[in-house]
């Protein structure tokens, strides 16, 4: 076939999925509010359940910045710069965008399974039939829940991974306790922690969007919904990358 | 009370629905039959909205279904082949779903346990999950959630799919039970002939997308149709059958 057609078959096909999928989130977090008890659930599925990997992952990410800053800076004699180097990484960069994939590999994978198999077991159909709006009862309640919970998350990591920073600068890198934590906050600027619960935010909606839109198009029985979690967890952990990189031209 | 003009339904060049034509008056029980694969469930797919018909009509009390898809809903009642519960709800949540929404809480429960009790099971079920019931107990629980809310229209979707004949036989005697009560209106699809014979007021008989024949259960045995006798009595025929065979 003619490569100009293959090509504008391939972009008129992407344009068409995109356009789908925004008009599916814009449905989900237009239903907002319709039920609560369903939100708070998520809440504590997505949010709550997610701090112990977020925070392990940022204590162990702070302490490795630590050890790479110091063992770098040392080179031109600029290894005091650890404590700033640390806090702005984590806060700009590192704190959502590993958040923002330890919630993707967590949470997208948890959410595609579970409309999947409501979707291939005629569960959501008998939502339906029970008058009940399935955007409104599973999808806007994820969506809301992750837009506001990966902020926090992102907001707890940066703290802890800073502190992971402490803990190896202190213990191995012998820095003076209070003039770390002192370095630390006199380098970071608001804008560095705000830019990076923003990214947390739309990280976590592109987290839940991906599972969502996938487990309520999964089809084909257990193999549909393998294939479902698949893409769930592909697709949100590229699409962090790259809106993490469109939104730090952005932000930067 | 629910008409059906004209139904079409294709996938591609398969064409499901064929112009499917079928009346049913308020209180009376349809049962449609028909072939793996002959276009029940797209049937009912279309009634609901969950499947959109490429033409044809759904009328509901002389008006077009589609303007009025939301009253109808709240007045129906649906049985899934896989009793379809939610599995992260208790029993009774499952049952109180549609109820929960208009009543507190304790009464929505009541109700449950009430209909629970209805289709043969005890309150002890109402606070196990989905996933403790056997394939009988899932079904008497989504027959309960179906009539919970005293619906005036009920369709029941391959009702003894996967039971033995025992259950199978009480499921259907519930199913007969609740219609007569009830006076609900109810479409059963099924190939399972003592179905056909427990709950049937009126049969239709579904082949290559159009209603090849229909009738009481009485006539069905006495019919000309020869797909119908060979249906009837479980008859083998060559897979691929000619226009009008």
């Amino acid at each position: 076939m003619n490569p100009i057609r293959l090509t504008g078959r391939a972009a008129i096909g992407l344009a068409r999925m995109t356009g789908r999928v925004a008009i599916f989130a814009a449905r989900g977090l237009a239903r907002a509010g319709q039920h609560p008890a369903e939100l708070a659930r998520q809440v504590m599925q997505i949010g709550w359940l997610s701090l112990p990997v977020v925070g392990l992952t940022a204590l162990f990410t702070g302490a490795a910045l630590a050890l790479q800053i110091h063992s770098g800076g040392e080179r031109f004699q600029a290894g005091d710069v650890v404590p700033a180097i640390v806090a702005i990484g984590m806060a700009r960069e590192l704190g959502p965008v590993l958040g923002g994939l330890m919630v993707a590999a967590r949470v997208a994978s948890a959410i595609a399974a579970e409309l999947g198999t409501m979707r291939v077991t005629e569960q959501i159909d008998a939502l339906v039939t029970l008058s009940t709006d399935p955007m409104g009862w599973l999808v806007s309640p994820r969506l809301w829940a992750a837009l506001l919970c990966v902020p926090v998350l992102v907001g707890v990591g940066d703290v802890i991974g800073i502190m992971g920073g402490w803990l190896i600068g202190v213990n191995a890198l012998g820095f003076n306790s209070a003039l770390y934590l002192s370095n630390s906050w006199a380098y970071l600027e608001s804008w560095d922690v705000v830019s990076g619960l923003l990214k947390g935010a739309v990280f976590g909606l592109i987290v839940a969007l991906s599972g969502c839109w996938f487990g309520m198009t999964a089809a084909g029985g257990a193999a549909g919904v393998g294939r479902a979690t698949t893409n769930a967890v592909v697709a949100a952990s590229v699409g962090i990358l790259a809106a993490n990189f469109a939104l730090t031209g952005l932000f930067f | 009370m629910l008409s059906v003009r004209g139904l079409c339904k294709a996938y591609g060049a398969k064409r499901v629905l064929d112009g499917v034509d079928l009346d049913l008056a308020e209180g009376e029980s349809l049962v449609v039959i028909g072939g793996s694969g002959t276009g029940k469930s797209v049937l009912l797919r279309c009634i609901l909205g969950l499947e959109t018909p490429d033409a044809g009509a759904i009328l509901w009390q002389g008006r077009p279904l589609a303007g009025q898809r939301g009253a109808f809903m709240e007045h129906f009642g649906m049985l899934f082949q896989n009793a379809a519960l939610f599995d992260s709800l208790p029993v009774w949540r499952n049952v109180a779903f549609r109820l929960l929404r208009t009543m507190p809480r304790a009464r929505a429960r009541a109700i449950a346990v009430e209909k629970l009790a209805r289709v043969g099971l005890g309150p002890e079920v109402a606070d196990l999950y989905p996933a403790e019931l056997s394939g009988g107990m899932r079904k008497r629980a989504g027959l309960a959630r179906a009539i919970a809310a005293d619906p005036k229209v009920i369709f029941f979707d391959e009702p003894t799919t996967g039971l033995d004949p025992i259950r199978a036989a009480a499921i259907n005697a519930l199913i007969r039970g609740i219609v007569d009560e009830t006076g609900a209106t109810a479409i059963t699809i099924t190939h399972d002939m003592s179905s056909v014979r427990s709950i049937a007021d009126r049969v239709a008989l579904l082949d290559r997308g159009r209603i090849r024949w229909q009738g009481g259960v009485a006539e069905m045995d006495a019919a000309g149709d020869d797909y119908l006798r060979d249906f009837v009595a479980g008859r083998a025929r060559p897979m691929a059958r000619g226009p009008g065979a």
